[in-house]
């Protein structure tokens, strides 16, 4: 099992804003916390085998690769099917977050929501539909809302 | 962007290695020198295209709360709505949406006290009612987009 060590709190801080563009980013890491290397290396594995890192890698701008239609797409899905339903749907792969939220009856009925990303407002319509088409009779309504604008956007702080 | 920064950004969506030289390795897959992937980066993070490269992590088995919430801003002030809500540092993203309920924010904080005092504060000081809508449960998290 997992367990926190202080070593994971101060990688999380010194790489909060990424990996160091150096050719031993590890050992950049390690040198400023006084860890070897190693050690370093070793607690990121484990942060990674244990879900607290989620992936080394990188988070391309939607709207700079050409992706400029995001919708939040939202269910209204019996609660007895919603588990079910929202891995089938989590498993698309224009899908990029998938949830089960509650919802605020009777203004909002949607209790699954997935975040689809297209080209053209055709691909969203697209992706759409094959949702659709998985959750068949399940679906007990639905709606997209397509952000408009940015307000803010923010790193998540840490500790 | 040309070829070679589109393969870099689809590779580098699969994953990075951990070891001595990791930039070697994918330089070396992507038919690049170490030093070329390396500048390649820095000018993708610097020009916008890339929006982070680096470890992801997943904030609440770090100890921390989040949730979503949504307020349904009236039209003539909505700026000024957004300026209230914006104003919280426990309001890490906030996103404009084509719905009645049209103001879309992520709260993050330390604990789960944290976000009901939060989302009070937002209620009082807007005058309007705040959607809870916290994760009951994840299907996934993650996307790649090809570049």
């Amino acid at each position: 099992m997992y367990s926190f060590d202080e070593s994971d709190l101060a990688i999380m801080r010194c790489t909060q804003k990424g990996l160091p563009l150096v050719p031993e980013p590890y050992r950049h890491i390690a040198q400023q916390l006084g860890l070897t290397a190693e050690q370093v290396m070793k607690r990121m594995v484990l942060m990674q085998t244990y879900g607290v890192i989620r992936r080394i890698g990188v988070i391309p701008n939607h709207y700079e690769l050409g992706y400029r239609f995001n919708g939040m797409t939202v269910w209204d899905i019996p609660d007895e099917m919603i588990d079910e339903l929202g891995q089938k749907i989590g498993q698309l792969d224009f899908v990029s977050h998938c949830y089960h939220r509650p919802r605020h009856r009777p203004e909002w009925p949607y209790n699954l929501f997935a975040m689809v990303h297209g080209k053209s407002r055709h691909d969203v319509d697209r992706q759409i539909q094959k949702i659709s088409n998985i959750l068949g009779n399940a679906n007990g309504g639905s709606e997209v809302l397509y952000s408009t604008r940015i307000l803010k956007k923010t790193g998540f702080r840490s500790r | 962007m040309d070829d070679i920064d589109r393969h870099i950004i689809n590779s580098l969506q699969e994953g990075f290695p951990v070891c001595d030289r990791p930039y070697q390795g994918v330089a070396f897959k992507l038919g690049l020198t170490e030093s070329e992937l390396i500048d390649r980066i820095q000018i993708l993070l610097d020009n916008g295209t890339l929006t982070r490269f680096g470890p992801l992590y997943n904030a609440e088995l770090m100890g921390g709360a989040f949730t979503l919430a949504a307020v349904s801003a009236p039209q003539d002030q909505f700026e000024r709505i957004a300026g209230i809500i914006n104003a919280f540092p426990e309001v890490a993203h906030n996103y404009a949406r084509d719905h009645r309920l049209n103001m879309w924010f992520v709260i993050a904080t330390e604990t789960p006290a944290q976000i009901q005092h939060t989302l009070m504060a937002i209620e009082q000081q807007t005058g309007l009612a705040v959607y809870n809508m916290p994760k009951i449960n994840e299907y996934f998290v993650g996307l790649k987009l090809e570049a």
